[in-house]
């Protein structure tokens, strides 16, 4: 038996240090660790807990990213709770056997540490490798901070191993913002923390020679199409098994998480709509513009990246005058992702109810996004209600040096 | 023909129609094999050539049974019994292992029947003086 921590009820943790505990505490079978920056110290600190008598899994060092989710496919097939870390350029060598675990419906659990992407190198944060995986099949949770990062992951297991999900989950955080910033965490106890994931009960696990299985076969045209609709159905099915995880978790620790998190949206005017990080900057800016300047701000963000929170959007968003859409990646040639998914979810929604809204490009490789900056797209929100249109460009690329630079201006005749 | 909803869980395929316990100790041609079984299916037309057995020179060593890399050599008890001629792809591995002389397994011609390919079988080979 593994030795059990003795946890403070509140501990100082960076977010990738609450993330290696919470994988402790699930005492996950087998962990691949290839690391790089800023996902590291996760699994250098689930290698510490290892050496120490904390774990009674395994630690297996790999070659690459790439060998590092093969060797997590292998155990999850064999029937093993299963997780790993990673970032950026590892996450983009990852995607490629991304897409064999949630084909395999196997319930790994993938803490990505949200980094630019090169090419100019760059280790600090944005949300280039969130966006990659997008398509992926996997449950894909975002946590705005530490304590959030740490009390996702008890949720990921939770979820992906439900009978009814069996997908991979990935917990996205931000890069160093969150990743390597202290705060006070609230843990749970190791026995409470493994109550609430449970056992894990594999199923067709190849590793029961009564009942041997393939795993990943070929199909061509004959079958691809009917298993990618299964598992399109399983992913969009998925929320309710989410919620109820959301729910156990309240009942558990008092923390209430839902797949879209609504800020001061009551009697919102104009809405920032924002993952990851900027989430907690902007409420704060919403905050002091409410009572400086009593501009009715309010602050919208996905939890759940994927399953898509669809009608959570449409029921939040409706009746609002306009709503900036923050990317934090480079959409080259397009609008933002989360931009194109929102004005998805508000095209249902009749004309006369529906938010202008407009795209916000920011804090690309790391570069800061502030409350001030915040609070000016708030403004530039605010003015766009008061005439009743865009008078800016669609798309804005805010925080940029240089002259402004903006695409699709709306023309009005 | 089933539809999306009726397909199996991440693309798995049982080997077996039901449980099997200590399915080493059971006979291939006896275990129920699942028609989603490598077993089931026949690759025996992608072979050009073929392994042809002699029981009377075989030592039974069961080196060809150890290297056959289709599991197409058919032994009980420690005895070659012939290839199993549906999963035999004709890649020649057993003969080139074959320890005795003169081999007691040599490739022939797809069509070349039994008989024939035994009466071709050639003589022990003397060892050349140094």
């Amino acid at each position: 038996m593994a030795e059990k921590m003795q946890l403070n009820e509140v501990e100082v943790w960076d977010g990738n240090y609450a993330a290696a505990q919470a994988l402790r505490q699930a005492q996950v079978d087998v962990v691949a660790a290839y690391p790089i920056t800023p996902s590291t110290p996760i699994v250098e600190t689930y290698g510490a807990f290892v050496a120490n008598g904390y774990i009674d899994g395994e630690y297996v060092m790999v070659e690459s990213e790439h060998g590092a989710m093969s060797t997590c496919v292998g155990a999850a097939a064999a029937g093993g709770r299963v997780a790993t870390a990673t970032s950026s350029q590892g996450y983009m060598l990852m995607v490629e056997v991304l897409y064999q675990a949630s084909g395999m419906r196997l319930p790994i659990v993938l803490n990505v540490v949200n980094r630019a992407l090169a090419s100019p190198l760059n280790v600090r944060g944005d949300h280039g490798d969130m966006y990659l995986g997008r398509d992926s099949g996997w449950v894909q949770l975002d946590a705005f901070n530490a304590q959030e990062a740490y009390d996702l992951n008890l949720c990921a297991f939770k979820i992906g191993e439900d009978i009814n999900v069996r997908l991979p989950v990935m917990v996205h955080q931000d890069g160093f913002v969150t990743s390597h910033t202290a705060q006070n965490i609230h843990p749970l106890s190791d026995d409470e923390a493994y109550a609430f994931v449970g056992d894990y009960k594999p199923v067709e696990e190849m590793l029961d020679f009564s009942k041997p299985v393939t795993y990943g076969a070929q199909t061509e045209e004959d079958w691809h199409y009917e298993h990618k609709a299964k598992q399109h159905r399983a992913l969009m099915d998925s929320y309710t098994v989410i919620d109820r995880v959301f729910d156990e978790f309240e009942k558990k620790t008092g923390r209430k998480y839902k797949r879209l998190e609504t800020y001061m949206m009551e009697d919102a005017e104009v809405a920032i709509l924002a993952l990851g990080s900027t989430v907690e900057t902007s409420i704060l800016a919403a905050k002091q513009l409410r009572e400086e300047e009593g501009i009715k701000a309010g602050v919208v963000a996905p939890r759940c990246i994927r399953p898509f929170p669809f009608e959570e959007l449409r029921e939040s968003l409706a009746g609002l005058k306009c709503v900036a859409a923050l990317d934090r990646s480079c959409p080259m040639g397009a609008m933002g992702a989360l931009y194109n998914e929102t004005c998805g979810a508000l095209a249902t929604i009749p004309a006369d109810q529906r938010p202008m809204v407009t795209n916000f490009i920011y804090g690309l490789g790391g570069r800061d996004f502030s409350v001030e900056e915040a609070k000016r797209i708030f403004r530039e929100q605010k003015a766009n209600a008061d005439v009743g249109y865009i008078t800016t460009p669609v798309q804005q690329f805010s925080g940029l040096r240089g002259p402004k630079l903006g695409f699709y201006e709306m023309k009005r005749s | 023909m089933v539809g999306w909803d009726e397909v199996t869980h991440g693309v798995v395929l049982n080997s077996f129609e039901q449980e099997v316990e200590n399915v080493a100790h059971i006979r291939p041609e006896e275990r129920p094999y699942s028609d989603f079984s490598s077993y089931t299916a026949t690759v025996a037309s992608w072979r050009v050539i073929k392994p042809v057995y002699n029981r009377d020179i075989c030592i039974d060593c069961q080196n060809c049974w150890v290297w056959c890399p289709d599991t197409s050599i058919i032994s009980r008890d420690k005895q070659m019994l012939g290839i199993d001629y549906d999963h035999c792809k004709g890649c020649g591995v057993c003969v080139e292992v074959c320890p005795t002389n003169p081999k007691s397994l040599l490739m022939f011609a797809e069509a070349e029947d039994l008989e024939s390919a035994l009466s071709q079988w050639p003589e022990k080979k003397k060892k050349e003086k140094k």
